[in-house]
This record gives C-alpha cells, sequence and structure tokens, in this order.
C-alpha cells in the first residue's frame, strides 16, 4: 500500500494520528451500522416474500372472479358498475427512521366513513361473481399497501447496504493501512533524523577534542 | 394526503376503479412509459402497475425505487404473473446480502 504523500514532520504525524484514529471510530460505527442493517433487512425481507405470495394468490383468484363476471356480464354493464366508484381511498404516508434509512409508513383513509361500503352498483344487473371480487379485493387493499411498504422499504435499505459496505471496505482496506504506514513511515524517518543529527554532535566533539589536544601539543605555554 | 394509481390492461385493472383507486389504462404496451411518467409527475404515494408491463418500464421503476416516494408495486393482472415481482426483491437481496439467500428454490 502506497504511503501517502506528505511531510516527515512531526505536526503531520500528530494530524495523522488524530486522523487515523478518526478513521477508526468510524469504521467501527458504520460497521456496527451494516451489521444492523442487515439484521433487519433479512426479517423485513422473509415478512415481504410471504405477503408477496399472498397477494399474488389471492389476486389470481379476484381476477378470476372479474373474468367470471366479464363473461357472465356484457362489457358495458361491468364499466357502468365499476367506473363511477362511491369509495375513495387517500393515504397519509409518513416516514420512519431506520439505522438512517428513511422508510415510508402508509396509513389510508376511505371517504366514505364505513370501509366496506364499496359496491357502486344495484346488485340487481351484476353478477354475483363482480360482487365476491368487488369485496374480495376492498379486503386485499390493506394487504397490498403494507407490501407497498415493505417493498420500498426492502428496496432503500439494500441501497443503504450497499453503500455502507462500500464505506466500511474502503476504511478497512484502503484508508485505514495508509494512514498506518504513514504513520510508521513518518516516525522512521523522525527516529533517523536524530540518529543522524545524534553522530553529527559526537562527530563533531571529536573533532573539537582534537582540535584541543593539537592545540595544547603547539602551544605548550598556554593556559 | 396522496393518492394510489394503478396501471395496467384495463382488464386487470377495472376493479380498483371500484375500491377507490384511480385507474389508467394502458392496452398497448410501448404506451406504458408515457403513462407511467404522467403518474409519477402527478405525484402518486403508491403505484401498482401489472406484472406484464414491468418489463417496459425497467429505467423509470429503477429511478423511483431510489426515492422514498412513489412506492412501485409489480402485481398480478389477467394474464398472470411472470415473476417479475419476485424478481425486484431477489436483486434487493442479491444487492444487499452479495448472493440470494432467500429466493434461491
Amino acid at each position: 500500500m502506497a504511503v501517502l504523500n506528505v511531510n516527515p514532520t512531526r505536526m503531520e504525524l500528530t494530524r495523522l494520528k488524530k486522523q487515523l484514529s478518526t478513521a477508526l471510530r468510524g469504521h467501527k460505527l458504520l460497521k456496527d451500522k451494516r451489521d444492523e442493517l442487515m439484521r433487519q433487512f433479512l426479517d423485513e425481507i422473509r415478512e415481504t416474500k410471504t405477503l408477496r405470495e399472498e397477494v399474488e394468490k389471492e389476486l389470481k383468484g379476484i381476477n378470476a372472479d372479474f373474468v367470471l363476471a366479464s363473461s357472465v356480464m356484457s362489457k358495458e354493464a361491468l364499466d357502468t358498475a365499476l367506473l363511477a366508484p362511491k369509495q375513495e381511498v387517500y393515504l397519509e404516508t409518513d416516514t420512519r427512521n431506520v439505522m438512517s434509512v428513511d422508510i415510508p409508513v402508509y396509513s389510508f383513509k376511505t371517504r366514505t366513513s364505513e370501509e366496506s361500503d364499496i359496491f357502486s352498483y344495484g346488485f340487481a344487473s351484476t353478477s354475483f361473481e363482480l360482487d365476491d371480487a368487488v369485496a374480495g379485493l376492498s379486503e386485499l387493499l390493506p394487504k397490498m399497501l403494507k407490501l407497498a411498504e415493505k417493498e420500498k422499504a426492502v428496496k432503500l435499505m439494500a441501497d443503504e447496504i450497499e453503500k455502507t459496505r462500500r464505506r466500511v471496505n474502503a476504511l478497512e482496506h484502503v484508508m485505514i493501512p495508509r494512514y498506518q504506514e504513514t504513520i510508521h513511515f513518518i516516525s522512521m524517518k523522525l527516529e533517523e533524523n536524530e540518529r543522524a543529527s545524534r553522530a553529527r554532535l559526537m562527530k563533531v566533539k571529536d573533532m573539537m577534542i582534537e582540535e584541543n589536544i593539537e592545540y595544547k601539543h603547539t602551544h605548550p605555554d598556554a593556559v | 394526503m396522496v393518492k394510489i394509481a394503478v396501471l395496467g390492461d384495463t382488464e386487470s385493472i377495472k376493479g380498483f376503479a371500484a375500491v377507490g383507486l384511480d385507474i389508467y389504462p394502458c392496452d398497448r404496451d410501448e404506451n406504458s412509459t408515457e403513462e407511467f411518467k404522467k403518474i409519477v409527475s402527478a405525484g402518486y404515494g403508491v403505484i401498482f402497475v401489472t406484472e406484464r408491463l414491468v418489463p417496459f418500464l425497467e429505467k423509470e421503476i429503477e429511478k423511483a425505487d431510489k426515492q422514498v416516494s412513489p412506492s412501485v408495486v409489480p402485481i398480478t393482472g389477467v394474464s398472470g404473473n411472470n415473476g417479475s415481482g419476485t424478481a425486484a426483491l431477489k436483486s434487493a437481496v442479491e444487492k444487499a446480502v452479495g448472493s440470494d439467500i432467500i429466493f434461491n428454490r
């Protein structure tokens, strides 16, 4: 791993040490975040899977009812029965924060106070399959909204897990080793400098002593 | 306060009108992108799309998936399902875990 391109000074060393400790702390936090997100994600995806299977199965049945109804009734009659709805559904959205991921929470409201007040047609001119289908659909609606909420949560969490994992890996395998190596490099360099200056001082001292001795030899009367 | 939209072929989504959702019939697959964009810009909170149209809307759905709203949910239509609903969940698992450990049956 490459050593960062910095001046080997004491100031730089302190700065890098501070950065390293921040990186280590960040790495630990992000790792915890990733693990917790993953745990929640796995719970959520299992629930979503069963919910989706249920919704798909029930929708299939409802669709079969609709097909039956449309085969018994004329297209016009079916359209008049269905396309002037009595009921209207509003969605109240809120968000829930799971490990810094915003996840939507839906609660729905119906226009008429009675939730099951759904039949927008008289029963005389329609087939009973249609009643079954519409009733089934209105029963299924809360489940479908739950599914919408969960699927969204799963997708957003998957995105966040991917991002967090990348950050953890970058810190673990790139940033932290790089800091450590640079710190090692700088402290080695500083020690080397210290040794060099000590050697120089010793040399200078030797030279001075030698000079002194020589001086004494040449000027025996001095002092 | 937002509303819920349903996009798909007329046969499959007619029933949703009765329970109070806004339906956007789209019987020609190639028009689905336009319809979908219209729905998104209208600010719906949840969009149910019949699975049959999902392959035509991949790009748009991917864009919507990155945001908190709208939530796009593939549903079964009269023509049955082609597995694109589970496929989306599968790819989410692959993204998060690295390999699919939930749907690999």
